[in-house]
């Protein structure tokens, strides 16, 4: 085994060592990672992906915060049971603006990627309450908290800047706004005109937790009511290829 | 082969460098250290009046009070003379921070242990998730504390420390970098209690295992360059012409998790002043960063780093030498080179491209290969010492960690397969081998090496207890197999029930009938937990009456033995 002898070299040179293992665990990552960048069916062509509005951006920041990827996954296989429960599978693009991704890898709860329109509102406030008098075989936390505490909205701004500037087309007048748009969306007395203007006709303007104020219900209960509902599926053709 | 840092370089270089000089250079860094750490006292009062969220106001006050103390020592330190006796004789091995790492092992051990049997009974009994602890302990903020406790407190402090003392031993060096050591310690230690903190008070970047937030992220950065220089400068100043084969896998695993960590974390701030950030790639491509970044903190940090650990603790209790040097070469570039595929499998039928989760899912299964190579060299390495399975605890402790080892590395590829995972997939099965693999494999050759190390680091003839010892053997071992059953009926259950159909084609469960169904397997689950602290718990005991009451060896033993 002449060639096992020639480890010598490696075993007596630290840096080389070093070297070398660091180069073959470069390979695979550098394969599977950079095609996805630029491989052009990688993120199917569809109608209707929109940004988030400043008030699901808070949802999402708030259903982030609070672990809901650990047990709520995202992300629907073409498996026919899933389809069935849950609706038709997911799409790359439709995670094309989440920074980061929430397909999550577990499912304690069920499949939360196409929740948006299933529920009532005060479903979802009465269910974040308490989930067991909703559902009693549930085993999930109470969120209580989350219609309690008050939010302004006062960073959203930056946030969506911040994506902006990594390539999520928020316009300048959408983070200029962004602070009145938050507090639009979560009052359906209010002028919301520019938000729509924005975001679509579709954005739900609505009291979503059904109490004065913009609370973190609102936000979550916000981003859970818009979850897979923009791609519009009748212009849609799978990509058998890819 | 024999094991080669035997009975070579028994000579040390005499320590006892000039005082004047040392002196002159540590009074110029004090005064470097104290302007650093004024400046950072500094930034973390401001921090602390500016933050926009709780974590880092949180976090803020620990790095103000962290470095106002070391400010304020190092103040008093100044213009002190130099000590006559160095603390740290240059000709003895550094193992005062290897003694303080076997410690923080065990502590956060039972600390993770305890969150993990805590919040697998939140999950049986969803009430144990406290109204009055809403916003704190519920199950979505205390899952990522325990996975953190246990992969990066208990398994990251027995990496760093079993590695300072593995490295020294087989390069007949002390350790690089003298302070360096501590400071690597230190510093992990505050990155734990940081990403802690971060997680209860409600600061995560949510990508599973890569949670903290990008100030956090940046302090490991720093720490995990320093023990990078402090375990490579060792290597490069060893008096050992081959390189052991223990330190290949722990280089490659120090060297490895650095380009993961960093890749995975490319993160713009919002502000400077709050911990929310905004990751660099978006959807599919962070999919499929994060799961390269999550099984291979799986590859290299609960595999390459623990094989290190293998291959130094089992052949010296064993007293036999590694099986085969020739496998040990294989085995440990196939691994290397193939784990790195291994990701995509975490995605097979999801919105990642079938090429990618494909090409993971064939390099998942070739990578059963080189996992077995490292299981038979751990295992055949007992050759002709098969019998001390009976008398000792310890290498019957090491032997099933390798056998643990041996039964996960089957499972994850067959899990990986397309087929298999799509019933496995998203359900308890997947946690249960996780936890066989990282109870069974990386508990137990950590509890193996600490029963090897706290004898020799405290000087100590023996263990205190060597039946305590079969006690939290059989404790962990009855417990690792209650969770995986359990995990592996109510997986393998779920998955079946919610692809179940009647003759119409309509779905026959509901998702709340299969959360109904799981609950007597969550117990068992529960208890399986209980049993596993329990052992944990009892080792720890077990050591310390070691330090404290075990006769300590010969005094013509005590004298610095440079390798060993």
């Amino acid at each position: 085994m002449s060639i096992l002898d020639k480890h010598k070299i490696l075993e007596t040179n630290a840096t080389l060592l070093l070297v070398c293992s660091f180069l073959v665990v470069t390979i695979g990552g550098l394969v599977q990672i950079t095609p996805l960048f630029y491989l052009e069916n990688t993120i199917e062509k569809v109608e209707g992906m929109r940004p988030y509005t400043p008030l699901e951006l808070a949802g999402r920041e708030v259903y982030i915060r609070e672990g809901c990827y650990v047990c709520h996954s995202q992300m629907i296989r073409p498996m026919r049971d899933e389809v069935e429960r849950y609706g038709h599978y997911s799409l790359a693009a439709e995670s094309m603006y989440d920074r980061p991704f929430q397909w999550g890898s577990k499912r304690t709860g069920p499949d939360l990627a196409r929740v948006g329109g299933r529920y009532s509102d005060e479903w979802h406030a009465d269910h974040l309450r308490d989930p067991q008098a909703v559902v009693p075989e549930s085993v999930m936390p109470k969120y209580g908290f989350l219609e309690e505490t008050r939010i302004d909205g006062k960073y959203i701004g930056e946030v969506m800047a911040t994506n902006a500037m990594l390539g999520t087309p928020y316009t300048e007048e959408m983070i200029a706004q962004a602070q009145a748009d938050f507090r639009a969306q979560a009052d359906p007395d209010s002028d919301y005109d520019g938000l729509l203007e924005r975001y679509g006709e579709d954005i739900n303007v609505r009291n979503f937790d059904g109490q004065p104020g913009v609370s973190e219900a609102d936000a979550l209960i916000a981003y859970l009511q818009m979850l897979g509902t923009l791609v519009d599926f009748s212009t849609f053709t799978p990509d058998a290829s890819r | 082969m024999r094991l080669r840092h035997q009975g070579h370089g028994q000579n040390m270089p005499p320590g006892r460098k000039i005082r004047g000089v040392q002196a002159k250079g540590r009074k110029m860094s004090n005064y470097i250290k104290l302007i650093a750490l004024g400046l950072v006292t500094l930034f973390a009062m401001i921090g602390t009046n500016y933050a926009r969220d709780l974590a880092y106001q949180v976090h803020a006050v620990i790095v103000m009070i962290v470095a106002g103390g070391l400010f304020l020592y190092t103040l008093r330190q100044t213009g002190e003379p130099v000590p006559a006796t160095a603390a740290h004789p240059q000709n003895e091995y550094f193992d005062s921070v290897i003694r303080a790492g076997t410690i923080a092992t065990a502590f956060w051990g039972v600390v993770g242990f305890l969150v993990g049997t805590f919040i697998a009974f939140q999950l049986a009994f969803p009430s144990l998730n406290f109204e009055w602890a809403e916003g704190l302990a519920n199950f979505g903020r205390l899952r990522p504390l325990h996975t953190s406790a246990v992969i990066f407190a208990f398994g990251g402090n027995a990496l760093i420390a079993t590695s300072f003392y593995v490295v020294q031993r087989t390069c007949a060096a002390r350790l690089w970098g003298g302070n360096l050591a501590w400071f690597v310690f230190w510093g992990y230690q505050l990155f734990i209690v940081l990403a802690a903190t971060g997680y209860l008070f409600g600061s995560t970047q949510s990508k599973e295992y890569a949670e903290p937030e990008w100030h956090v992220d940046l302090w490991l950065t720093i720490v995990w360059v320093a023990y990078l220089a402090v375990f490579l400068g060792t290597v490069i100043k060893r008096k050992e012409p081959h390189i052991y084969v223990a330190n290949w896998f722990y280089l490659a695993f120090i060297v490895t998790v650095a380009m993961l960590h960093v890749v995975n974390n490319m993160t713009i701030p919002v502000s400077i002043w709050g911990s929310k950030s905004v990751i660099v790639w978006p959807g599919v491509q962070d999919a499929m960063i994060q799961w390269w970044y999550g099984h291979n903190a799986v590859g290299f940090f609960l595999t390459a780093g623990f094989l290190g650990m293998m291959y130094y603790f089992i052949p010296k209790q064993a007293e036999r030498p590694v099986f085969s040097y020739k496998l040990s070469i294989i085995h440990f570039w196939a691994l290397i080179f193939l784990y790195i595929w291994a990701g995509p499998h975490h995605l097979h039928y999801t919105a990642l491209p079938d090429w990618a989760s494909t090409l993971g899912m064939v390099m998942s299964v070739i990578l059963w290969m080189p996992s077995w190579g490292g299981m038979i060299n751990g295992l055949m390495t007992l050759s002709g010492a098969w019998d001390k399975l009976r008398t000792d605890p310890v290498i019957r402790m090491m032997v099933i960690s390798v056998g643990f080892y041996g039964m996960s590395t089957f499972e994850g590829p067959m899990m990986s397969i397309r087929a298999v995972n799509s019933l496995s997939h998203y359900t308890d099965w997947t946690i249960g081998h996780v936890h066989s693999g990282a109870l069974g494999w990386n508990g137990m050759i950590t509890f193996g090496a600490l029963y090897y190390l706290v004898p020799v680091l405290w000087k100590r003839e023996r263990l205190y207890s060597l039946s305590l010892v079969s006690w939290h053997f059989w404790l962990a071992t009855i417990g690792i197999v209650l969770y995986a059953a359990s995990m592996w009926v109510t997986g393998i259950m779920e998955g079946l029930m919610w692809r179940e159909v009647d003759a119409n084609g309509f779905l026959v469960n509901s998702f709340a009938d299969t959360v109904a169904a799981k609950f007597p397997m969550y117990v068992v689950r529960g208890l399986g937990g209980v049993m596993f602290l329990a052992g944990a718990i009892i080792m720890c005991y077990n050591l310390w009456m070691t330090v404290r009451k075990a006769p300590a060896k010969e005094a013509s033993l005590t004298a610095p033995v440079p390798a060993e």
